[in-house]
Parts: structure tokens; sequence; C-alpha cells
């Protein structure tokens, strides 16, 4: 991205604001904008074809079945920032499930389980981070290896599902709350907690200013003096962080640790914040606009279980019908404003 | 000797030999390949045999790196494939014909070499990352495949059909076979023709590449079409081996076996210089590691774990940086060049 300094202009020729500009937003708001129209498109679309689909109830249940990818989303949404990818989440989801169920089982306190969990994550992300930072290798093979060591470890634990029977987590899973005639999981709370935390440090930390910057151009980043090693690893870091949270919320929504959940989970990840209108080369995008592409992939299995007559694989295809439609915008956007 | 420890298959060729010493021990049979019925049996054609789909990805897998590029649906068109050609097979009355089988293998072929126009049209003209091009079609991929066999498992019975994965020729399991052939086409058309040039030409610098004529844009289309025409025949096998189409298990994560093959091979997964032979030994390494694990006693499932450690060594013994910190213990200023992600 280059800033052009304006020359400073005599108060004369200064002109104000125009007032015809109306409500034009910046251009980079525009995939978000598109993605929440969207989303509303869908909701509206919905409401006119099946009965029911109208209530708020719905768009809070597809919250409260995709807390945990939302969480994930929003630690993929820094890593795209900078311009790398991380395919272990979906691994580290499991692996944390799995870790929270055994230790659970074996007599372990839920908060030190999930602190031992969150630490596990954050470590992972760590080693995963100072691995591409230091030795260059590209982010994309580091966190395949991520990915696989991940699922290794979640066989080593075991091979067998493990419910979890834990008080503090079946009263968190089963826990619900009421707002006027809806309902809400303490689960949705923590996502949007972790949304709201991570645009205030994107958007009003030295750390968040870092990233959008090594998105942008990690040579100019470095020569402008800031600490690019410390913002790539971080986002790793912070990745990992997510994953574990978001592993503790699948652990919660389905009472148990299983070494095959998850499969994949890293593929909606990354759909979600490219339809949230991030740019995958890193740089432009916002976490709200990944919330919302959660969302929008929520609303497609609504879609699809409001209907009944339309098979499951319908999700699939849709989804990646969206992205290409997203990736296409982005396509048109970066190809404009170069 | 010399020259073989220098070069680049050497780490790649050690890491296979060490793997088969290792089996040996638990096996003491392990090498031994007997003749039944005119065909070769034991445990090293059942790796050659098991290995056939990755090795046959992972050759197309090598070109798309060299470009530069990378092809993360070669999974999901395996899937569709097979797919194609066991629905066609299924609904018509003479299932169990050979000329039925040639028609759906036939059509399957024809219908992933389709999906590969598609994904090298999102990459070569329009310009989008290879990465996020492909998962389009990874994503949407599974989906299409249960469209086509109505989310059922479908099963065939046609004995052509299953001789792709299952049939000898000459003694040797066709699956192999296919995958050699394939192997040594590739081969002659890059290393006997100025393609192979061409290709790492790209992989190396599109933009400079096309200023100095080369058609950067045309040889990246062609090798995901040919990645895709790979993944297509895999497919088949994959399908042929349980005389079903598994829309969802079917190649699964085969794509990842398949880079990992290549990386092991010594293929830098930035583009440029690629080694086919390297890609044949990565991916008999990947089966023989597969192998490996049950025989050591150790479940089969902590695969993915062994795979994890592979990838980080393969990846160190790579990376130049890691090689300079390795190699000279003294503190080398740890500049960050602008990384192509």
């Amino acid at each position: 991205m280059t800033t052009v300094i304006a020359p400073p202009e005599s108060p004369a020729n200064s002109p104000a604001p125009r007032p015809s500009r109306g409500f034009t937003f910046p251009a980079r708001f525009l995939p978000v904008i598109a993605t929440v129209v969207l989303f509303f498109a869908m909701f509206g679309a919905g409401s006119i074809r099946y009965e029911g689909f109208s209530s708020p109830q719905t768009i809070l249940s597809v919250l409260v079945d995709n807390s945990f990818l939302i969480v994930l989303a929003v630690g993929m949404t820094f890593v795209i920032l900078t311009g790398g990818i991380d395919l272990s989440v979906g691994s580290v989801v499991a692996l944390s499930a799995m870790i929270a169920a055994s230790a659970l089982r074996s007599g372990w306190s839920a908060p030190l389980v999930v602190v031992a969990v969150l630490l596990t994550g954050s470590v992972l992300g760590l080693l995963m981070g100072l691995v591409i930072h230091y030795f260059e290798i590209q982010p994309f093979i580091v966190t395949l290896a991520g990915m696989f060591l991940a699922r290794g470890l979640c066989y080593v634990i075991s091979v067998d599902s493990i419910p979890i029977k834990n008080e503090t987590f079946t009263s968190f899973a089963s826990g619900t709350i009421e707002i006027g005639d809806y309902f809400i999981t303490p689960s949705v709370i923590v996502a949007l907690v972790v949304l709201v935390i991570a645009a205030i440090v994107l958007h009003m930390t030295r750390f968040g200013r870092t990233v959008y910057a090594v998105g942008g151009s990690e040579q100019s980043a470095l020569l402008m003096g800031l600490a690019v090693a410390r913002t790539k690893i971080g986002v790793y870091v912070i990745s990992g962080f997510c994953s574990a949270l978001a592993g503790l919320l699948y652990a919660i929504y389905t009472l148990s640790g299983y070494s095959l959940t998850a499969v994949g989970m890293e593929l909606d990840a990354i759909a979600a914040v490219v339809i949230g209108g991030t740019l995958l080369t890193g740089g432009s995008g916002f976490v709200l606009g990944s919330a919302v592409g959660v969302l929008v992939l929520g609303l497609i299995q609504s879609f699809i279980s409001f209907d009944g007559t339309l098979s499951s694989w319908w999700t699939k295809i849709t989804i990646g019908v969206l992205l290409l439609v997203f990736v296409l915008i982005q396509r048109l956007f970066t190809r404009r404003t170069v | 000797m010399r020259s073989f420890t220098k070069s680049n298959l050497f780490w790649p060729v050690l890491g296979l030999v060490l793997l088969l010493l290792l089996n040996l021990t638990k096996t003491p049979d392990f090498f031994s390949i007997r003749v039944q019925d005119g065909h070769l049996y034991g445990s090293l054609i059942d790796i050659l045999r098991n290995s056939a789909p990755t090795l046959l990805i992972a050759l197309g897998m090598t070109l798309v790196i060299a470009t530069r590029g990378i092809d993360l649906s070669v999974g999901a068109v395996a899937a569709i494939s097979g797919a194609v050609a066991c629905t066609y097979m299924a609904g018509s009355p003479d299932e169990s014909t050979a000329g039925r089988a040639i028609v759906a293998m036939t059509m399957a072929v024809a219908v992933a070499v389709l999906l590969g126009v598609w994904n090298g049209f999102l990459v070569s003209v329009l310009g989008i990352q290879p990465i996020i091009a492909t998962l389009v079609l990874m994503t949407a991929g599974r989906g299409l495949a249960m469209l086509i066999t109505d989310g059922q498992i479908t099963t065939v019975n046609n004995s052509l059909f299953s001789k792709v994965s299952t049939g000898f020729v000459l003694g040797l399991p066709i699956a192999i076979l296919i995958a050699l052939a394939v192997f040594a086409i590739t081969a002659v058309l890059t290393r006997r023709t100025a393609l192979g040039m061409l290709i790492e030409a790209v992989g190396i610098n599109p933009e400079a590449s096309r200023l100095a004529g080369v058609r950067a844009r045309t040889i990246t289309w062609i090798v995901y079409v040919f990645v895709a025409f790979c993944a297509g025949i895999a497919g088949l096998m994959i399908a042929s081996n349980t005389n079903a189409a598994d829309a969802n298990a079917a190649g699964l994560f085969i794509e990842l076996d398949a880079i990992l093959a290549v990386v092991i091979g010594g293929t830098s997964l930035a583009g440029g210089r690629f080694s086919l032979t390297g890609t044949l030994i990565g991916a008999m390494f990947i089966q023989t590691l597969a192998t490996t694990i049950p025989t050591m006693g150790i479940p089969a499932e902590t695969n993915y774990l062994f795979k994890a450690v592979v990838v980080i060594v393969v990846c160190l013994l790579q990376s130049p940086k890691a090689r300079a910190v390795l190699a000279v213990r003294r503190p080398t200023p740890l500049l960050t060049k602008g990384s192509a992600a």
C-alpha cells in the first residue's frame, strides 16, 4: 500500500469536504459491506421461503452453533492479514478437545485444564511462528507439519472418543442466557468477547498496525523499523491461542474429545475469512468481516435444515461458489487499486 | 560417491533405504518377492502398488509446484473421477462389460481434465492465487462428488475396472505400471524437450519469462490440466481398489501426501527447479512409512506424527537459513527477505 502525503495546501485552496459525497465508504470497507449485504439478503430470502426463518433466534442459533468457528476465524484473520496461512487450526481444535477430555477424565480441575489447553495451543503456535520466521520456510508447509503433529498427538492420547463429565464443563454447556424471548449460550459471549478484543488489538494498538504493515509489505515494514519478527511470530501465537480456545468451546459444544473431529475445519475458517473480505495476500481486512463470514457459512446450514429436501452436500457446493464469487470480487478490487 | 552425496537425491534415498532396513529388522523376509500364478507378491510389491495413486498425483503436483503454484483440489478431483466412473457403470444394464468400463473411465478422466482447465483458468487467466483458486474446488468438489453419487457409496461389479487397481501385467501390478508410464512420459516430455526448462523459468520469475517470450500463461494452464488428469486416473485407481466410489473418503488428504512427496523429493515450494525422480522417491517414502509404522508395533494412526517429523526435518534440510545456522555456530544476521507467500 502506498501512502501519498498530500502537499500542504493553502487554506484558500483546500475545499471543505463536499457534502455531495454522501455515504461513500472508503474502498477498503467494500468487501465487508458486500458480506454484510449478502448475509441480510440470505436472511431475507430465507424468511420469505421458509416459515419461522425470520425469527431473530435463527441468527442467534447460527451464533450458538458456530461460536468456536468465530474464534477460529478471528485467529486466522490475524495470520492472513500478515500474508501467512495457518493450516493447523482444525487439528489443534481436535487436540485441545482431546487434552481437555482426557485431563478431566484423569481428575484435573477445570481451571487447570483450561490453562493447560490454552498454553499448549499458544506454544504450538509459537513454535510454528519461530520456524516460519527464523528459518524462512513457507507458512503453508510449516503449518501443514503442525497440522500433522497435532492430529498425530490426538491419536497418541486416545484413538477412542472420550466423554466429558466434569460439572463445570457440563453446566457451561447446558447454560443459556435469555435475551427477551430468545437465548444464546455462554460460548457465544466468549466468542463475541474474543472478537471485540481482536478488533481493539488490530485497530488501536501498535501491534495491530504492525500486522497490517507486515501484510502490506514486509520489506517496507522492516525498513520502517517495525518489529516484524515479533509481529510475525505473534500472529501465529494468537492463532494457536484462538485454536485452543475454539477447541475448548468445541469440547463444550460436543461434550467429548475425539481424534477424528474438526477434520477440514481450517478450510471453513479460511473460507470464512475470505468471504469476510480479507485479502489472502495480506494487508487488508477486518475481524468483523470474518465473523460475518462465519455467520454466512452458518446460515447456509440453516437453509438446508429449514428446507429439508436439500441434501447436505449442497453446503459444500454453496461454500465453494461463495468462495469463488468473493475471490473474484477481491480480484477486481485489487486490480483497481494497483 | 562424492558427487552422489552432494546430489539433491541423497537425503531422500538415504531416508528410504533406512526405512526399508528398519522393516527388515522386524520382518526378516521383508525383501522377499515370490512368484505366484505368474504374479509377483511381496511387501515391496505392495508398497509399489499402494503408492501408485499418490505417485501419480505427486508427479502432476511437482510441475504445478515448479511453476510456484499449488493444487489443493486433487483429492476432490480424484473423488469426482471415481464417482463419475462408478455412477456411469452402475447406472447401466451392461454394467460388467469391458466396453462400459472403458467408456466410464474415459468419461471420468475427461471430467477431471475439465476441472483442471477450470483451475488453470482461475490461476493463469484471472490471476487468482493458486492456493485459493484450488481451494474453491477442494471445498465444492466433494459436494459435487456426492451430488453425482447421490450421497451413496456406489458399488460396481466390473472385472476390467477392478483390474485397474488389482490386476497384473507381466507379473507387475497394473496400477504401478500406469504410474510409471506417466512418470516416464512426463520425464521425457520435460527433460528431452524444452518444456521442463520453460516450466522452471515460469516458476523462477513469471514476469521475466513472459518478457523473454515464454508463454507463461499457457504453461501455467497446462500444468493444472496435467495434475487434474493425473488426479483423475488416481481417482479411478482408488475407486477400483474397493470397487466403489466413496465421495467422502476417496482421496482424502491425498493432496497433502502428494505435496509432501514433492517436498521430500527436493522440489522447493518456492518454485523453479524440480525433480521428478525425487518425487518418485518421496512417494515411495510416504508409502513405506505408512507400512513401517504398523510393522514396528506402533498404532497406524500415529502415522501423522511421523509425517510431521519428516516434514520438519526435510524443510530444515532444505532451508538455506537453517543450514547456515546449523552448520556454522556463529551469530548470523537474521535479516528477513520479503517472502513471497
